[in-house]
């Protein structure tokens, strides 16, 4: 009886092969998305895995704008892949998957430092080049990591827009963070503290740093709350586009554009209007575009030999940095440049 | 008449045996194997099977205790933050300077405690366990982010990280990949071969028949909740040697991947039927449904409902395939079938 139904199970079994591949050849017509071993064997063109932290933030289709416009210089493929939720362990799965289909590099907005270092490590070993950009890897878990901007200077920036805001630099400041463990925000606030201890910055009295999680949801309530509980704010930092946004939105909800600034890290199609009305008269951001260009260039110059990733070497990317050379720095860093700032003199003029 | 009758129960046989929920996944497995060939020319390889199994263990090791409690009639949504509190922990006491093993242990008993709470409250309480499982999901997920707060601990030994990461030496076979194959060995000879097994269905199928028969059915069910703090906290552990990090976060949103994997298991959510090979085929079918969606670049998205479809299909199919029995019953005028004929998988089994 045994035998018997294990038998009929392997005649079914050879059934629904038959289905199943007649329905998965119909079905599926020429699957468009099928790995280009073949392409990326041929010299010149290379395949590249993107794979940012969640694939429905903005922040990240718009660095990813820039590395298509990279690729499609030398008919290169890049494979957008990423969870739908920015959590590490997601991410492992699409890093060892990437290792499968052999790209050539993988170009990676880590979601946490140390999770995701043994996978990368494992695609660093078969042979791919990784570069970090956005948010690192562990140090030893990528070739190149590229900085979107010198990190000091960001807290210099936001207490000096603080302190351009407020009326004659003085008066009560906030800060509206996206996530508390967030690293980039927290080195950010860090810096910005650090600086508005500063003679110059006296008139500044922090009160309050609250947390929006980079949720648009939770960021509107922490931004209300602020403007209850500190009647005297004059400025509203948010060092996170989700936050820039949503506070930019409340105060002007609020009506209280004339008396609270908001200033911080924004995106210019976002900000547009608050610039325009006066909320937000002056934020900065690094161009993101650029940030995928350049992770792209480095990718492509580390796939072909021509950088290594070791500290002190040079390259130069035509369109980027005055087309002045790039230097690796300690820990194989690059950094894109210098924060970029928007106000109502050239916020018009970006797209992204 | 003899020359009719062995066709007939021939083709008895034939729908029986296809409508046995394993046999369907069997082809399933086939067909999306076959479909993950067809999208892409590294599907088919060890080192890609290799991967897509590590990547949903602990979520596997967990369904295994989940498919004895959904069984029992109950569910246990905490089993996601019990994970993230054994990983917590973990690393608070690693980073405390305490021995690995140590916290391994400690860890462990947590997850036995947590489980023990949960299997009160509803054993001898009466909650339902929807309700009492919810409070302890972020009761212990809460407590997770009180012990380790938001930092991340990372710098655990080699050895143990290789745990999570690695594979037996000499082979493809992940690590965690050898505990779920245990896992499952135990708790199906339990479930399918021993009394303990069989009470486990009498008080699914109807608690009070069951008390009335002499199960102890308040003992039974805080068993197994305790069983499923404890697994939890070991998927916690590994998961936490996989990521080679400890944090507070881990394993949030988990529960919905084990539930769904179990259902899709075959096993009744309103309790009293299903089998643990049915919910490691189950297992493999997500595994590898994901990984191929993934190496064909297909969005998340979209592998999203994917899964979704995939889940509404495990209710539906077995539900028509019951009425269609029962119409084809009633059409031939023979005997109608039992209320729950479809879900006697474990009847075949034991």
């Amino acid at each position: 009886m045994e035998l018997r139904s294990a038998g009929r199970s392997i005649a079914l079994a050879s059934v629904a092969v038959l289905i199943f591949s007649a329905c998965s050849g119909s079905a599926t017509p020429s699957p468009s998305a099928a790995p280009s071993a073949a392409a990326s064997a041929a010299a010149g063109p290379i395949t590249v895995g993107f794979l940012p932290k969640d694939i429905v933030n903005q922040y990240f289709a718009a660095a990813k704008t820039g590395v298509d416009k990279a690729a499609a210089m030398t008919g290169s493929k890049v494979i957008q892949v990423g969870p739908n939720e920015a959590k590490p362990d997601l991410q492992i799965p699409f890093i060892t998957d990437l290792t499968t289909q052999k790209v050539d590099a993988i170009i990676i907005s880590a979601d946490g430092k140390d999770e995701v270092a043994q996978s990368l490590k494992a695609a660093m070993a078969a042979g791919i080049k990784v570069v970090g950009f956005d948010s690192s890897p562990a140090v030893g878990a990528y070739n190149v990591f590229v900085n979107q901007v010198d990190f000091s200077g960001v807290g210099v920036n936001l207490a000096d827009w603080a302190c351009e805001l407020a009326p004659s630099c003085t008066g009560d400041i906030a800060i509206l963070s996206a996530a508390a463990t967030a690293t980039n925000q927290n080195a950010w606030i860090d810096l910005m503290k650090t600086t508005l201890k500063l003679d110059k910055y006296k008139g500044l009295k922090l009160v309050d740093t609250v947390y929006g999680n980079d949720d648009a949801t939770v960021s509107t309530t922490q931004a209300q709350a602020l403007l209850t509980k500190y009647p005297n704010l004059k400025v509203i930092v948010a060092p996170t586009t989700v936050g820039i946004l949503a506070a930019a939105q409340v105060v002007k909800q609020a009506g209280k554009s004339d008396s609270v600034k908001v200033t911080g890290l924004g995106f210019p199609n976002d900000m547009k209007p608050f610039v325009k009305d006066g909320t937000s008269p002056v934020f900065g951001l690094w161009s993101v575009p650029d940030l995928g260009y350049l992770s792209y260039m480095v990718a492509s110059k580390l796939v072909s030999g021509e950088i290594t990733g070791k500290e002190g070497e040079t390259f130069t990317v035509k369109g980027l940095n005055g087309d002045k050379p790039y230097t690796i720095g300690k820990d194989s860093v690059v950094i894109l440049g210098p924060t970029f700032r928007f106000d109502k003199t050239n916020v018009e003029d970006f797209n992204f | 008449m003899t020359t009719t009758a062995a066709p007939v129960r021939d083709q008895r046989r034939w729908m029986s045996l296809l409508a046995r929920w394993e046999t369907l996944l069997v082809l399933a497995l086939i067909g999306l194997i076959l479909l993950g060939t067809t999208l892409s020319p590294f599907f088919l390889t060890a080192g890609n099977f290799s991967n897509l199994i590590a990547a949903l263990m602990e979520v596997a090791i967990m369904a295994m205790p989940m498919t004895l409690i959904i069984v029992l009639g109950e569910i246990d949504l905490s089993v996601e933050s019990m994970a993230g509190l054994s990983s917590a922990i973990l690393g608070f006491l690693w980073a405390a300077g305490v021995p690995l093993w140590v916290g391994i242990a400690v860890v462990l008993v947590v997850g036995a405690l947590g489980g023990l709470l949960n299997g009160l409250i509803v054993a001898r309480g009466g909650l339902p366990s929807l309700v009492v499982t919810l409070g302890t999901l972020a009761l212990f997920r809460g407590m997770a982010l009180i012990v380790l707060g938001p930092r991340g601990v990372s710098d655990f030994p080699d050895w143990f990280t290789a745990f999570g990461f690695g594979h037996v030496p000499g082979t493809l076979i992940p690590w965690p990949f050898v505990v779920f194959i245990l896992l499952a060995a135990v708790l199906g000879i339990v479930l399918h071969r021993t009394w303990i097994g069989r009470q486990v269905y009498a008080i699914g199928k109807n608690a009070g028949t069951a008390r009335f028969s002499g199960v102890r059915v308040t003992r039974v069910r805080t068993s197994l909740f305790v069983l499923s703090g404890l697994i939890a906290a070991l998927a916690g552990i590994i998961l936490t040697s996989r990521l080679s990090s400890a944090r507070a976060d881990a394993g949030s949103g988990m529960t919905l991947t084990v539930v769904t994997v179990v259902l899709l298991g075959g096993v009744n959510i309103f309790g009293g039927s299903g089998t643990i090979p049915g919910v490691a085929l189950a297992v493999l079918c997500v595994a590898v449904m994901q990984n191929a969606l993934r190496l064909a670049s297909v969005t998340v998205e979209v592998q999203s409902i994917a899964l979704g479809l995939l889940l509404i299909l495990s209710v539906v199919i077995p539900t028509f395939a019951h009425q269609a029995k029962s119409a084809l019953d009633r059409v031939r005028g023979g005997r109608p079938p039992p209320a729950d004929s479809i879900a006697q998988g474990e009847a075949a089994l034991s």
